[in-house]
This record gives structure tokens, C-alpha cells and sequence, in this order.
């Protein structure tokens, strides 16, 4: 029910009330409500439920959460160097 | 970077699986609130990459699972009238009413119609001005300012023949009721990741403090439920309890304040019955004083269905996570997919839909 899926904002209709904007899904387009992201721009990605993008998806934030964990592993090899483990 | 492929990377899920493992000195009991991520967890096999210290319980995050049976009932008395075009989210379609479904009402003529967005069936209300058009408006915060939305855009284009039948529910009271029972085994929560794209995360502050559990706000991707996992059970065995966002990508503190606003203009809190729980105070959104023309229970006099819930099949316990699925003596013999006593079994995202569609392939692949 609270399904949401990334897509890329490909064209923002600033004129339309409410705001609106073509966003695509791996290749499969949709007309999407912008609305609620006032500072959205072309080619950034936002999650999308039910026609409604709710979020813009932060780049940074995203390889930050993957790299956590190459982190976590360097850490431990570190400690494994020091005779720690 | 795509944003889904790297989150559904085997490698790095074992690696976090690993690593929950080796962190893990005693037994914890987590519990995730959403149904997707319920899904998500039976249908990628989490549960046996984790250690068997580690019980995950299925939440009641599924509004379709939640959805009382005389709204349903509700639901079905305005679908069946002639003058009405009925639209609603396809989950809701089969969910069993006190004597039948909204698809059955389709099957005898009724005008019920799937549409994808609360904007579409606004569409239809435009197009068929000699029509009574009705959205059945379902959902948690994550779809509640959607349907706000249909409403407000309904006012400002004068679009008078469309209403919304309101069943919207709320998270954090309903964590609330879980954590205050006394039969509660829940000792950490997995926060539902879009419900807090909207929301934020603010309200979880208090919910952590008072209960003393860590709350983890988590995606829905397999890494996503393994790292929150991992960070749940790293505050559990610190003997911390604080609000951590592991879904960072996509969630703010404040949540999206536009999307707040529209809520609190259109919608009003209220008291909520849910299915298989009971009434829980403030616990859903009515339509505020402002928008009432457009609740259908009012234009169509539905408020006094009452109904009371069957006692056959045990969703409540199941949905506030004091039993699984399979101890359930109708799970898999009266209780199917196709042919559901409860809406757990009828929604994708309900716990025991989940355990007879993916539990049953795992075991039918481990015995050949």
C-alpha cells in the first residue's frame, strides 16, 4: 500500500496547478504530481506513490548507506592488523 | 546509480547478516511495522540469513489488513447503488465483507472501477458529471495526502459529484497500543520508511523515550531491512534507545512540510476502529470541518453500519505481532488467497498472504 518507486524527473510543468512533471521508471514514463517539492529539478530522482512524488532521492545520502558497510569491514580488517580480534 | 539494483545486492546483504550475527550476544524481539517491508523480508528470505537469537514480529502496517468490515460493508452499500461510480485502489477490491466483496458488486453490475492515483478517479467524476463519483480513500500517511489532494483540487474546480470514503490510519498510535499491552514482546521497531517521507520522524522521539526501545526508520529493499536491522540490535546490545534513520536517502527530520500542511488543512484526527484491534484513540484522519461535503458517509447515510468481526480468524493477533500466521488453524486449509477469511490473507502486503506465498515455495523447493 505504501509502495513508493524512484524515478528521474525528465520535464517539470511549473505552470500547471497542481505542479506536474513527466518522471521516468527505468524507461517507463508517467505523469507525476510535483507539487510537494518546490525545489525539485530536471534529472534528480524522486520517489513516487500513487502519482505523488513525496521525496527527492538524495544521491550523497544513498551511496553514504553503502558505504557503511565497506566501512564497517575496513574497520574490522584494521583491528584484525592490530592483533585486536 | 538507479537506486533500487544496489540495495537488492545479495553480496552485501550476507555481509550485513554476517555482521548482525557476530554483534549478537542474547535474544531480541524486532518488530517492523510496515507490510511492504513484511513482504520484502518473507519474499527475500531475511529471517534465515538471520541469527535465531533474532525474532522478527510482522506489524499491523498493512491498511488494507487494518481496514474495519463495516467500512468495508460501508463501502459495498454506496457501491451498489446505481447512481455511483465506485473507485478504489485494487487491494481493497477483495477484501471480504460481512457478506461479500466489492468485486462481487462489480459481478451483479455495480459501476466499481481500479484506478492508480485518488487524481484518476477525480478524472472520472469530471467526465461523468451525471454520476456520483466515490474514492475509497484507505491509507496511511504515505497515501493520505494524495487522497487530500483529490479533495482539495475537487473544491477549487468545483467538481461537486465526487466524495471520499475515509478510512485513513495512523502509525505512531498504533505503535503506541502495541508497546503499551501488557502481552508486548516488541523490544525494537523498524519505522516505516515512506510513511516518513511525509511525516518525518519527530514523532517517534517521545514513542522511543517513553517505551524505552530503539525505533529505526527503514527502507524496503533487503540491505535497507538488514542495516536497519543491524542498527536496531547494535542499539539494543549498547542498551541505548534512540531514533535512528537508516532510510536517509529519501527521509527528512521534518519529513515534507507541504505535504504536512495539505493533512492538517484537509484532514481532522480522529478515533479509529481497527480491524482485528479494536478503536484506537487519534489514531486516523476524518475529513476536517472545512471539507465535510465531500464525506461520502455522510451524503449516503452509511455512518450506522455496525457490524461485529468474526471470530474465525485471528488477524488481530497477528497484526499486533502476538502470533504468527501459520498458528492459525484456518492458515492454508479454509484461509487461502483465493478464498481469504481475513484481509491479511487478502493483501500482498499482509502477513499471512505473505507467509502462504513464499513460505510455501522455500519449503516446496527445500523438499525436492
Amino acid at each position: 500500500m505504501c509502495l513508493a518507486i524512484p524515478g528521474k524527473v525528465l520535464t517539470i510543468e511549473k505552470d500547471a496547478q497542481p505542479v506536474m512533471g513527466n518522471v521516468s521508471f527505468a524507461g517507463i514514463q508517467r505523469r507525476v504530481c510535483l507539487e510537494w517539492l518546490p525545489d525539485i529539478n530536471v534529472g534528480e530522482y524522486v520517489l513516487v506513490h500513487v502519482g505523488f512524488a513525496l521525496s527527492k532521492v538524495d544521491e550523497k545520502e544513498a551511496k553514504e548507506t553503502l558505504d557503511i558497510l565497506q566501512k564497517m569491514r575496513d574497520g574490522l580488517d584494521d583491528l584484525k592488523e592490530d592483533g585486536d580480534l | 546509480m538507479r537506486f533500487i539494483d544496489e540495495y537488492r545486492d545479495g553480496e552485501t546483504a550476507r555481509r550485513y547478516a554476517e555482521e548482525i550475527k557476530r554483534i549478537t550476544t542474547r535474544t531480541w524481539t524486532l518488530m517492523e511495522i510496515c507490510g511492504g517491508q513484511t513482504h520484502s523480508i518473507i519474499k527475500s528470505g531475511i529471517e534465515s540469513l538471520l541469527p535465531a537469537e533474532i525474532q522478527l514480529l510482522h506489524g499491523p502496517g498493512c491498511p488494507v489488513c487494518v481496514t474495519p468490515l463495516e467500512i468495508i460493508d460501508k463501502a459495498i452499500a454506496i457501491a451498489s447503488r446505481s447512481d455511483v461510480i465506485f473507485t478504489s485502489f485494487g487491494d481493497m477490491l477483495r477484501v471480504p465483507g460481512s457478506h461479500k466483496d466489492l468485486l462481487s458488486v462489480k459481478a451483479e453490475g455495480g459501476d466499481v472501477r481500479m484506478v492508480y492515483s485518488p487524481l484518476d478517479a477525480l478524472t472520472i467524476a469530471k467526465n461523468n458529471p451525471d454520476k456520483r463519483v466515490v474514492f475509497f480513500a484507505v491509507g496511511f500517511e504515505t497515501t493520505a495526502p494524495a487522497n487530500a489532494m483529490a479533495v482539495k483540487e475537487a473544491r477549487k474546480q468545483s467538481i461537486v459529484n465526487f466524495s471520499i470514503l475515509s478510512s485513513h490510519v495512523l502509525v505512531p498510535p498504533a505503535i503506541a497500543a502495541i508497546l503499551s499491552s501488557s502481552t508486548n514482546k516488541v523490544q525494537g521497531l523498524l519505522a516505516a520508511g515512506h510513511v516518513c517521507t511525509v511525516m518525518g520522524y519527530e514523532e517517534y522521539f517521545p514513542l522511543a523515550e517513553q517505551y524505552k526501545v530503539p525505533i529505526v526508520v527503514t527502507g524496503f529493499e533487503p540491505v535497507d531491512i538488514l542495516q536497519g536491522i543491524y542498527m536496531t540490535v547494535k542499539q539494543l546490545e549498547e542498551g541505548r534507545y534512540e531514533v535512528e534513520n537508516q532510510y536517509s536517502r529519501s527521509v527528512r527530520r521534518e519529513g515534507n512540510p507541504a505535504a504536512r500542511a495539505l493533512l492538517k488543512e484537509v484532514f481532522a484526527v480522529i478515533d479509529r476502529k481497527w480491524r482485528g484491534i479494536g478503536e484506537i484513540p487519534s489514531s486516523g484522519f476524518g475529513l476536517s470541518e472545512l471539507y465535510t461535503e465531500f464525506d461520502a458517509e455522510q451524503i449516503f447515510g452509511v455512518e450506522s453500519i455496525e457490524v461485529q468481526e468474526p471470530a474465525v480468524c485471528i488477524a488481530g493477533d497477528v497484526l499486533r505481532g502476538i502470533r504468527k500466521p501459520q498458528e492459525c488453524p484456518a492458515f492454508g486449509n479454509e484461509c487461502k488467497p483465493e478464498h481469504p477469511l481475513g484481509a491479511p490473507m487478502v493483501s500482498s502486503e499482509g502477513a499471512c498472504a505473505a507467509y502462504y506465498n513464499y513460505k510455501r515455495i522455500r519449503n516446496t523447493i527445500a523438499t525436492q
